[in-house]
């Protein structure tokens, strides 16, 4: 509030000693998003069950419809039709993750996923409806058929609102918004509870927890050119690594084939599912000469059939065109063009309202007149923090969901609108657990707790004290741009070491940065500042995996002659980096779960006919 | 490239002064939106300043402040399109809290205020629930209810309504709206409950029908006709609870 008056500056009483807030809380969720709305709603039902009274304490670094899952826009999968089953999703899935998929989580996924489409329905999301009201289901790329539950062009925003204004309805869900979690709090191998700064004073507070979920998304801001939102920074990615959770998969980072030259801002698959084309310069289809022939006619499409193979691979396309030199021009990007128009006006504005929207703000073309220019950007992270099939860490009573967490449901490549029914039935699985564990175990003694969040205590103190010349602009950028260019479409070893190696420098350079802003209030450089050192522990993980995978899988590609093709021999393992506190991060091999479906050829348009997927 | 003024309000309440302008030469192309713009000034000029921003695609809610005195989206409102300096404010009608950051809480309690969520008398979906099943709901139906479903609670609309500038309390065009859009619903049963909240001074009534909120909506929502037809509802359900006596 305004106040008037000169007063000096002051520090924070919180970071300069003084009593921390104190509260204690059964379950702590990190992340207001759709994975930590749904465990929030699915732990508040949980202890009802049980006729449990259990504090619930939602935390988030900005209001939960301000999260991430509002930019999703294609749709949710589940099987729905009656020509469609079970078998060929959990086969699409695991095709399309290259093999490095956990079968198990894949088994249980599909079987829930229908159930939590129907429930989000029934608290009032508004999904796309036939003519006779049921609802309506969409194609989209490496799905045999069409199981994509949608709301326009707009469905992760009417997830994340459903999911939120129904959160309302419980008041055992409480929650702290616009509080930025420093750390966890970790007694005896056990989750204790995590330490926050409140953003709008800088005030710390501690919360006793017996079971907390990290639900904190993805890290795409990692790269320069990106499809997420500026809080898609890794966080509790970040905080799981520290404290010795293994960061899995790392190196498979997702490109969506269509975002906008400029500013990254996605233009949904959906397009491509409702049947728009993507065509080089010339106006060719290119993706024939991908291995996802023959084309399909125009207004017909056909699944896993061109535009409708899966983001890996056309992302990949494009990079080989663009090394062709038959891609386009659109400003300073190379892009090639999705072309809509024989869609017609009426169809667009009814199933993509928003990418109209969209395409005229940010590049002023119209949809219906003009083909849309783009181009891949980094769009989702497929590893993240390791968790059991129960969505538990290694660190009993941490839980993860959603995109920061590896349950091992993607491999080497995730499906379009697999993530989206994922957050639901992981939410909701990680929910359940939280609140069970919670319901089992006392809390840990304070006195432990208290030295850890002194120690975040002092940790920000110096942050704040520091005389150092680095800023985080500097150091920021250096990152994003080497991530790009060490760890893009196509690696090899050379760019891959340079950028570990000013990963590392900057790591260094870090120790010795400097706030230029002092204050408490929104201090929204020293959140810059947290985020930045968040994504340089995550970007070492991730080039780390990537120099160590001496294959190609999924959207992993190699350059390198020997290291073109998928190697089961040696590398059907997922990857598993640990940190250091003393070194380099540290590199192990996991093996997978293919109990149910043996590796086999992964293939797409006619190539894939006769394949089982 | 060429230059903009940017006439930014700023507010640092540690320092103990009160609002004061600070002018910031920007560059810009066809492309610079308002946020690209801050965001500018943030990594470059000034690292103190201060504003909201995440999404920067217009879905998100949280870039909102006031442009030449319009509240708007920073992130979809671009440089090119003023012509002389452009001045930025933190949105009007909430409490500044630092530089162009408000006090969204008023704003939040009246959205949890009109129970915007479905009410219906079914159960979750049990465990052992086979083949569950959607409620039915046409195209038709669903029309009714989709714009008011829009709303990506950035505000901008308090920040339009004279009357929320003077009252507060007012709950206002984004959570009438809302709360419009679950009694349009098909599917729900709650409105009698609504109606409690929409009919109080503070509802619909307030309202003077000023239309400005739906003028500045980034999202077409239109809360002015939500309103309006708020107040139809809510005189029905009075004479209605006359008649019954």
């Amino acid at each position: 509030m305004m106040t008037s008056g000169s007063v000096d500056l002051i520090w924070p009483a919180s970071i300069t000693g003084g009593a921390m807030q104190q509260q204690d809380i059964d379950i702590v969720i990190v992340g207001g998003g759709g994975a930590g709305l749904r465990a929030a709603i699915a732990a508040a039902e949980s202890a009802r069950k049980e006729n449990s009274q259990q504090r619930i304490m939602l935390l988030s670094k900005v209001y939960p419809m301000r999260s991430h899952t509002v930019s999703a826009e294609g749709g949710a999968a589940a099987v729905t039709s009656d020509e469609d089953t079970l078998q060929a999703h959990f086969d699409d899935t695991v095709a399309g993750g290259d093999w490095l998929a956990e079968q198990g989580v894949v088994d249980y996924f599909i079987r829930h996923a229908h159930r939590e489409l129907v429930q989000m329905e029934r608290w009032g999301c508004p999904w796309s409806r036939k003519p006779d009201g049921s609802v309506q289901v969409r194609r989209f790329g490496g799905m045999k058929t069409a199981r994509t539950w949608f709301a326009a062009d707009k469905t992760g925003f009417h997830m994340l609102h459903t999911l939120f204004q129904t959160s309302l309805k419980y008041p055992e869900i409480e929650r702290l918004d616009e509080y930025f979690v420093l750390d966890i709090a970790v007694v005896d191998g056990a989750v204790a509870g995590v330490i926050a700064l409140k953003i709008a004073t800088g005030e710390l507070t501690l919360l006793r927890a017996k079971s907390v979920i990290l639900a904190t998304g993805g890290a795409g801001r990692l790269f320069r050119f990106n499809t997420n939102a500026g809080i898609v920074t890794g966080d509790g990615m970040a905080m799981a690594f520290r404290h010795g959770v293994a960061l899995r998969d790392m190196e498979f980072v997702q490109y969506h084939p269509t975002g906008l030259p400029g500013s990254g801002v996605l233009i949904t698959e959906a397009c491509r599912g409702e049947g728009g084309i993507l065509v080089n310069k010339d106006g060719y289809r290119y993706l024939q000469d991908y291995g996802l022939g023959p084309e399909t006619p125009l207004g017909e499409p056909q699944n896993k059939y061109m535009e409708l193979g899966p983001r890996d691979k056309l992302s990949q396309a494009f990079w080989q065109e663009q090394q062709a030199g038959r891609t386009g021009k659109f400003g300073d990007s190379d892009v090639v063009y999705l072309d809509l128009r024989h869609l017609g006006k009426d169809y667009l504005h009814e199933r993509l309202p928003f990418i109209c929207e969209l395409a005229n703000v940010f590049i002023n073309i119209d949809p219906v007149k003009e083909p849309i220019p783009i181009r891949p950007a980094v769009h989702y992270t497929m590893g993240g923090i390791e968790t059991d099939a129960n969505c538990e860490t290694c660190i009993k009573g941490l839980y993860a969901a959603g995109e920061c967490a590896s349950v091992g449901l993607h491999g080497a490549n995730r499906l379009g609108s697999n993530s989206l029914s994922e957050l639901l039935v992981f939410g909701r699985l990680a929910g359940e657990q939280a609140s069970q564990r919670a319901a089992t175990v006392a809390f840990a003694d304070s006195p432990a707790l208290e030295e850890q969040a002194q120690a975040q205590k002092t940790r920000l103190a110096q942050l704040y004290d520091a005389q150092g010349e680095e800023n985080w602009v500097e150091l920021k950028r250096e990152l994003v741009l080497s991530m790009e260019t060490g760890c893009g479409i196509y690696r090899e070893a050379e760019g891959m070491q340079d950028t570990l190696e000013t990963i590392r420098n900057l790591q260094a350079r870090y120790r010795n940065i400097r706030l230029q802003d002092k204050s408490q209030a929104y201090n929204t450089e020293l959140m810059q500042c947290l985020e930045l050192g968040h994504g340089l522990g995550i970007a070492e993980a991730t080039c780390l995996g990537a120099l160590e995978r001496k294959e190609s899988r999924g959207a992993h590609k190699r350059l390198e002659e020997n290291f073109q093709q998928r190697d089961d021999v040696n590398y059907l393992k997922h990857s598993q980096v640990f940190f250091n506190a003393e070194g380099p991060a540290q590199l192990h091999w996991q093996d997978v779960d293919t109990h149910l479906s043996a590796p086999a050829e992964r293939a797409y348009g006619d190539a894939g006919k006769g394949i089982k997927q | 490239m060429m230059t903009k003024k940017l006439s930014i309000q700023r507010y640092l309440p540690e320092q103990g002064n009160a609002p004061y302008w600070q002018d910031f030469d920007v560059p810009f192309d066809d492309s610079t939106s308002i946020l690209d713009a801050l965001n500018y000034v943030k990594e470059e000029l000034d690292g103190s300043l201060t504003y909201r921003w995440s999404c920067r695609m217009a879905i998100c809610g949280s870039c909102g402040v006031m442009i030449n005195n319009t509240p708007k989206l920073g992130c979809n409102s671009f440089l090119r399109e003023y012509e002389g300096p452009v001045k930025i404010a933190p949105l009007a009608h909430f409490p500044v809290e630092k530089d162009l950051i408000v006090d969204m809480e008023p704003f939040l309690d009246h959205l949890a205020a009109v129970q915007p969520y479905l009410i219906d008398d079914s159960r979750l979906i049990d465990d052992n629930e086979e083949g569950t099943q959607t409620y039915k709901q046409t195209p038709a139906q669903m029309e009714k209810y989709k714009q008011f479903a829009g709303c990506i609670n950035c505000g901008l609309c308090y920040s339009a309504c004279p009357q929320f500038g003077l009252n507060p309390e007012f709950l206002g065009p984004a959570a009438l709206t809302l709360a419009h859009r679950y009694n349009l619903d098909s599917r729900d049963q709650g409105k009698k409950q609504r109606m409690a909240q929409m009919s109080r001074e503070e509802g619909v009534w307030s309202c003077t029908f000023v239309g400005f909120c739906s003028a500045v909506c980034p999202k077409n929502v239109d809360p002015a006709a939500a309103v309006n037809q708020g107040k139809v509802e809510s005189a029905k359900d009075m004479l209605i609870g006359i008649f019954k006596g």
